[in-house]
């Protein structure tokens, strides 16, 4: 009920910000300031090289993809191709290219630039992360392996006509929208400074990077979106400490800017700062991964069930977390197409835990080693506080601390028994329920080792299903079926909140990353202190 | 002279090989590797396969003494690698944080002298006067401030409450961005001085040349400009020399606080990653400085006490 209120107040928050937005009309100039909070530094300027959220708060201004996510909508839409034509057997993309598409240096895209920034993207000596979603085409991997030299899945009908041929029958737009994939002009790449000199598809043309510091952009006049972007400036401002964000916050130095959970509280409390607050339920759960194959107790459903009954999750949201989070029900989050809106999460009653407990042979519990990070959010206070309620069934759970960063490291060894993590969920749903499919090497993403008959074939009818709709509803079927085995506690779905300035407007509550803003559709109005 | 300057330098390498040493050997018994920042969303983003290949190619499965060695020669040629996280030569990234670096720490450190020495002095001139008692509360309250609790108070008078100064970020680089984060890193250093600067007045106010000039008639300005003042000079140097080298390493906490683009806040991140070349190349500028200032401070003793030599 919490959780559904909460969704429903979030819902309110941004329609109503967006149906004030659709009253005025959009002012033309103008600097936005916006922050990324998420490191003392960007990683790289080239969208190829990097794999970072902090990184695409810029690539979503200097950059574009084939796909982009429509928050709106809910949903994926093509970027930068007019129309897509879908061959029977749904494994070949006919693609009508943008024929309006200009790199800032001025050259039209064409489709050899697609082809292009694909091939670069799997070259194997070089580990970039888009290969992760270009591997879908085929002839991809030979590339990777050095066995080819071109994409034999991809075809030039003429310059603004595409062929796509996929090796798996899923929606492409959910492996070409992350800027990882973002198509870059061949002579600018070829150059050999383009992390230095970006110059993309995007709204705003790059101007200035001072490293550590801020990357500036200017309005780029041949951008195919008739009348955008609205702003003449965009700056990204690199404030890593939330302490400080949220004194340039109040001070005005700055436009928008992420919120901790102890800074949520204090907006919500202020008056004059809780009306501008941006919420959504992002497609990250957090949640506690049982390696099955560790320790006996694990391998049994009903221990895994029993975890889950014996957490109070609800009052570690309401008090840890600061309501900065939305009840996690299952695996798949409530954006997803596939989350069934009946599922209620498991409560808390530790008596049926007990009971589970002394079913499955562990009536006097059992002792577990939990992995762990720093993290406010889901790291060490949180299992701190999930000690006891564990302790209370007879389950002993000992800490270890390790770094944030080296959490994926270990889950890929499978070198531990349990392991706090958040995971991205979305937006495709066969893909991230494919991380329990048994097939699915523990390298991938199976880190718990999950093998489940019913599962598989679950998710193999699914990708065999080419309506999409059926489709929903067996992965449907599917993520209520991980809800019963329980591999996981389902702890919570990350609530990101974005502050934002009452000047600023078009912001876009993204559930994919709400930091990754389409910026051709924000502006500010006059009373916008910046120059 | 050139013999000081020759004995320095003679110590300035193998210091710098036992501290690369020292960063190789905590960063292959950390967990974690260069996967570690390359990993997106919580999941690896390599093909197993293509990331055995990418070690291989990196040297990485090479035995550590191997890798060193490859490491120290490369690093003689000036060569220091190329990033993990950015595949930028570290050089080359280096090179656009260590102006401002230099900067923040140049203005902290002038920040220090003159408010730590000038304090220092006038208390140890009227020891037990007001001025003494508050000079050196205010130079043990500065020493025990947390830095990111003092900058956080300073960005919250300065800038949110009196609004005279930005509260963050580089700005055009001018001074207006740089008077915070330098005062913030600076009250260190500057406490101490003025408690090293108060002691070392007051020993040679007491020292026997200082009473044979005052009984010679000297005034006791003259006293003070030519006898106590050249005296004291030198063990505020030494604190000079070694705060200043350490003020480096040491701007991580207040870089980050005010986005402040310097060495510190570029090696945490890549600490974070494990970008190995890069803490490296980091760690390397931070001791090289320290050890410049430190030879530039024996050389200055020289210069200003003749009775200091080398053997």
């Amino acid at each position: 009920m919490r959780k559904l209120a909460w969704l429903a107040a979030a819902a309110i928050a941004v329609m109503g910000a967006g149906a004030a937005d659709a009253q005025q009309t959009p002012r033309k100039g103008g600097t936005l300031r916006m922050t990324a909070p998420y490191a003392a530094s960007f990683g790289s300027l080239d969208p190829h090289v990097t794999p970072r959220a902090q990184d695409d708060i810029v690539g979503k201004s200097l950059n574009r993809t084939l796909y982009n996510w429509n928050t709106a909508a809910n949903k994926l839409e093509l970027e930068l191709a007019k129309s897509v034509a879908v061959s029977a057997d749904g494994l070949t993309y006919t693609y009508k290219l943008r024929d309006d598409a200009f790199f800032h240096n001025g050259r039209k895209m064409t489709a050899d630039d697609v082809i292009f920034s694909f091939t670069r993207i799997m070259d194997g000596s070089k580990g970039y992360p888009g290969a992760r979603y270009v591997r879908l085409i085929k002839g991809a991997v030979d590339v990777e392996k050095g066995a080819a030299k071109e994409i034999s899945g991809l075809k030039k009908i003429d310059d603004f006509t595409l062929e796509m041929t996929i090796t798996d029958r899923v929606d492409p737009g959910y492996y070409f929208f992350g800027g990882s994939t973002a198509i870059l002009p061949k002579e600018e790449v070829e150059k050999g400074n383009y992390a230095s000199n970006p110059v993309g598809l995007g709204p705003f043309k790059f101007k200035e990077h001072i490293p550590g510091s801020r990357v500036v952009m200017e309005r780029f006049d041949k951008f195919y979106k008739p009348g955008k972007p609205y702003l003449d400036k965009l700056e990204v401002l690199i404030m890593a400490e939330a302490a400080a964000r949220d004194v340039a916050f109040r001070n005005k130095e700055i436009d928008t800017s992420i919120l901790g959970p102890a800074q949520y509280v204090a907006y919500r409390a202020d008056p004059q700062l809780s009306k501008g607050i941006l919420e959504v339920a992002e497609m990250f759960t957090r949640s506690m991964h049982m390696n099955l194959g560790s320790i006996k107790p694990f391998q049994d459903k009903r221990v895994r069930q029993a975890i889950n009954y014996a957490i109070d999750s609800n009052l570690i949201i309401s008090r840890l977390v600061k309501d900065k989070a939305y009840r996690a029900t299952s695996w798949l989050p409530p954006s997803s197409a596939a989350f069934d809106k009946t599922m209620k999460p498991y409560p808390y009653d530790p008596e049926k835990a007990k009971k589970l407990l002394a079913e499955a042979g562990f009536p006097n519990g059992f002792e577990f080693e939990w992995t762990t990070s720093q993290n406010e959010s889901w790291g060490l206070p949180i299992v701190e506080a999930v000690i006891p309620m564990l302790a209370k069934v007879g389950i002993k759970a000992k800490p270890k601390l390790v770094e944030v960063t080296v959490l994926t490291e270990l889950l890929m060894k499978g070198d531990h028994q349990a392991l706090i993590a958040s995971s991205l969920t979305g937006p495709d749903s066969l893909a991230t329920l494919r991380c329990y499919y048994s097939k699915t090497p523990r390298t991938a993403c199976n880190y718990t080792g999950f093998n489940n008959a019913d599962f598989d074939k679950l998710l193999d009818d699914a990708a065999q299903e080419g309506d999409m709709a059926k489709r929903d509803e067996i992965l449907k079927k599917a993520n209520n079926l991980l809800y019963d085995e329980a591999p996981v506690w389902f702890f919570n779905y990350n609530k990101a909140v974005l502050a934002f300035q009452p000047w600023v407007h078009g912001l876009q509550a993204n559930p994919t990353e709400i930091t990754h803003q389409y910026p051709e559709d924000i502006w500010v109005d006059a009373s916008s202190p910046a120059k | 002279m050139l013999l000081v300057l020759g004995r320095r330098l003679a110590n300035v390498i193998p210091t710098l090989l036992a501290v690369v040493a020292l960063v190789f050997l905590l960063f292959s018994v950390l967990p974690g590797s260069f996967i570690s920042g390359m990993n997106e969303d919580g999941r690896s983003t390599i093909d197993p396969a293509v990331m055995e290949r990418m070690r291989k190619e990196m040297g990485l499965d090479d035995p550590l003494v191997e890798r060193f060695a490859k490491y120290v020669a490369a690093t003689a040629t000036g060569d220091l690698g190329t990033s993990f996280r950015t595949r930028e030569p570290v050089t080359k990234m280096l090179a656009g944080r260590i102006w401002p670096s230099l900067k923040l720490v140049l203005a902290a450190m002038v920040f220090a002298i003159l408010v730590g020495v000038t304090l220092g002095f006038l208390a140890a001139l009227k020891p037990g006067s007001l001025i003494d008692t508050a000079a050196m509360v205010g130079a043990i309250s500065g020493l025990s401030l947390s830095q990111f609790w003092f900058g956080l108070m300073l960005m919250y008078l300065f800038a949110l409450k009196l609004q005279w100064l930005p509260s963050f970020g580089y700005g055009d680089g001018g001074l207006r961005n740089l008077i915070l984060p330098a005062i913030a890193l600076g009250v260190g250093p500057m406490a101490l001085l003025a408690r090293t600067t108060r002691a070392a007045v007051l020993d040679v106010l007491n020292a026997d040349f200082v009473r044979t000039a005052r009984s010679k008639g000297m005034s006791e300005r003259r006293v003070v400009e030519w006898h106590v003042l050249r005296n004291a000079l030198v063990l505020v140097i030494t604190i000079v020399g070694l705060q200043f080298g350490s003020l480096m390493g040491q701007a991580v906490v207040v870089e980050k606080l005010f986005a402040w683009p310097g060495v510190g806040s570029l090696m945490v991140d890549s600490v974070f990653q494990r970008d190995m070349p890069t803490v490296q190349g980091c760690i390397l500028m931070i001791v090289l400085f320290f050890l410049v200032i430190n030879t530039l401070v024996d050389i200055a003793y020289v210069v200003i006490d003749p009775r200091i030599r080398y053997r």
